[in-house]
């Protein structure tokens, strides 16, 4: 736990993050740090003492077996649960006093772990619900569709569109998203969490259910989107080869606690997470 | 020709009930509850147009925009303090609570305005002068076209009621399509917490809702008022079990579906009064309601909710 986990030995963050972050992000304030966070339901310790940094363009990874504590500190960030103790630092600026849609607004964005889009809305829609809080038009404006309605009806339609152009999606624009086959809402959550404008994007298990092929677009498509937004994500996910290949930093969780945190190297060598994920070695 | 007579007062009956539906409907869509109290915000619309124009004489339009106005008030008031501290609450808290509501308004209303009857004003109406057989010119009032060479009388009111409910089908429809606000609501009624981590604001959307709702209440007030004119504290108690009724009729939760519903129940229930009987009409209604829901259990046009295993 004590241990410093770094890529090449030098002198990282100070406490008490003990957190790996890539060089490029250094000198800049993280995206989000977390102090001794924890939440308790009755007597269970679900998450406890929690500590993360991710810088601003990082892809983290959160890992553990399951029933860790990986989904409840997502929903900590995201301010689904109040956190009963340690503080949230989103871009410096304490997340206590906030709900969860203050926390969408002040840029943290996310997907779920089993899809919750809105099925009977459309794909476009779904998209330009992300945008909510960035159209401005009152309600008057919207039934009567006077010209500030379709000004920013077309740039959102034209932004929405560029969004589903990651992962070439336009054509299905007017599709319903319930209809979507799995691969496809998969996809659209995250198009959905972009148009939120975050500066962090929460990935739950986003390759979950994708064939290895599948998995190795997304991949891609994860640093795709780190590349042209500048975002940092955080991801859960349990398919190993994508953790290790795409994440910088990777934060290992067990029964609500970190038990390891360091670069993907540092974390298949670590005896406490082959431990937590294979059990312990018979001593002879 | 008497059937096409029927068939009129049917629809125009039905589109009060649908315009009230949709209150019930949004409601129900959105906050997932009865919002039985609905209802008697419709009594309430009528109270203040009834009192904004017999007693301070402004005209009728003015008075039918500041009966909007209030029950919209009125509407955000009730879910402020009724409904939104019991949001987590289990549904049949708030549906009993709702039912208090209901009762809260019928006995204030008593309270402020007594259980005498009040005869609604007739708004519908054009005065045209006559020539009476003995020659002198009179002034009648005409409430109604006749068609057909009168055998067919189609009275304003009418009219007027089957207008406005189309106004309000296609704003709405357009609201719901096609505004941010709309597609918010719809967005809440599939998954309030997804909503919410996408930055909508649920309260505020609840509170719009009510506020539609509540103001297209105080129209439907005005409208039943114009066609049955006496207003008594629980007038609208019984329309608004009908109207709750022709929801479920269309299937709760969606828009064509109250109107559809509405419409349905006002003509079934004309014509169960014309040809069939009085006193068996709303009994007839109620039949056909079961009928109904045990072949279709989601309503006509509602959608069946598949839960996944």
């Amino acid at each position: 736990m004590a241990k410093i986990f770094s890529k090449n030995e030098s002198p990282l963050v100070p406490m008490p993050s003990e957190a790996y972050i890539p060089q490029r992000d250094l000198n800049k304030t993280p995206v989000l740090e977390c102090r001794r966070l924890g939440i308790n339901f009755g007597g269970l310790v679900a998450v406890d003492d929690f500590n993360l940094i991710i810088g601003r363009t990082e892809i983290a990874g959160l890992i553990g077996p399951n029933g860790a504590g990986k989904t409840t500190v997502f929903n900590l960030l995201t301010k689904v649960y109040q956190p009963t103790k340690g503080t949230i630092l989103l871009n410096g600026q304490d997340t206590h006093d906030m709900n969860t849609v203050q926390v969408c607004k002040a840029g943290i964005a996310r997907t779920f772990q089993n899809i919750r889009l809105f099925n009977n809305l459309s794909v476009e829609d779904n998209v330009k619900l992300g945008m909510h809080n960035s159209i401005q038009y009152g309600m008057v404006r919207g039934i009567f569709r006077l010209p500030s309605y379709w000004r920013q009806e077309k740039s959102a339609h034209e932004r929405a569109m560029e969004l589903l152009s990651i992962f070439n999606m336009e054509d299905m624009a007017n599709t319903k998203a319930g209809s979507l086959p799995y691969g496809a809402q998969r996809r659209l959550e995250i198009v959905r969490a972009l148009a939120t404008n975050p500066c962090l994007l929460l990935l739950d298990e986003p390759a979950a259910g994708m064939n290895p092929s599948e998995t190795a677009e997304l991949m891609e498509n994860i640093v795709k989107i780190r590349d042209t937004f500048q975002i940092a994500i955080l991801l859960i996910e349990h398919d190993m080869n994508l953790v290790m290949n795409i994440c910088e930093g990777i934060c290992v969780l067990n029964f609500g606690r970190i038990i390891a945190k360091g670069s993907p190297e540092d974390i298949q060598a670590n005896p406490a997470v082959i431990e937590a994920y294979l059990g312990k070695k018979k001593e002879a | 020709m008497s059937f096409l007579n029927f068939l009129i007062s049917g629809i125009s009956l039905g589109s009060i009930y649908a315009i009230i539906a949709l209150g019930y409907t949004m409601v129900y869509g959105i906050a997932k509850m009865l919002n039985f109290a609905h209802g008697d915000v419709i009594m309430v619309g009528a109270y203040i147009c009834f009192f904004a124009v017999s007693r301070y004489s402004l005209p009728p339009l003015v008075g039918i925009l500041v009966a909007m106005v209030i029950c919209t008030l009125l509407g955000i008031i009730i879910e402020k303090l009724a409904y939104k501290p019991l949001r987590a609450a289990p549904s049949l808290a708030v549906l009993i609570t709702a039912i208090g509501v209901s009762y809260f308004l019928q006995n204030a209303a008593q309270l402020l305005w007594s259980s005498n009857p009040k005869v609604f004003p007739m708004f519908f109406q054009r005065m045209v002068s006559k020539t009476t057989p003995d020659g002198t010119v009179q002034i009648v009032p005409v409430n109604g076209i006749d068609l057909f060479g009168g055998e067919l009388r189609v009275s304003y009111v009418t009219i007027v009621t089957i207008l406005v409910c189309l106004i309000i089908m296609l704003a709405l429809t357009a609201f719901t399509g096609n505004t941010k606000m709309g597609k918010a609501m719809r967005a809440c009624s599939e998954d309030k917490d997804a909503a919410r981590l996408m930055g909508i604001n649920v309260n505020t959307t609840i509170s719009v809702t009510f506020a539609i709702g509540s103001g297209l209440a105080a129209i439907a007030g005005v409208l039943l008022c114009s066609a049955y004119p006496t207003l008594v504290p629980t007038t609208g108690s019984m329309p608004g079990i009908k109207a709750f009724t022709a929801a479920v009729f269309g299937g709760i939760g969606s828009i064509p579906g109250a109107l559809l519903g509405g419409l349905m129940l006002g003509v079934i229930e004309i014509m169960a009064k014309a040809y069939v009987s009085t006193q068996l009409s709303d009994a007839i209604v109620f039949a056909v309601l079961i009928i109904v829901l045990l072949v279709k259990p989601t309503g006509l046009l509602g959608r069946p909710v598949r839960e996944k295993v």
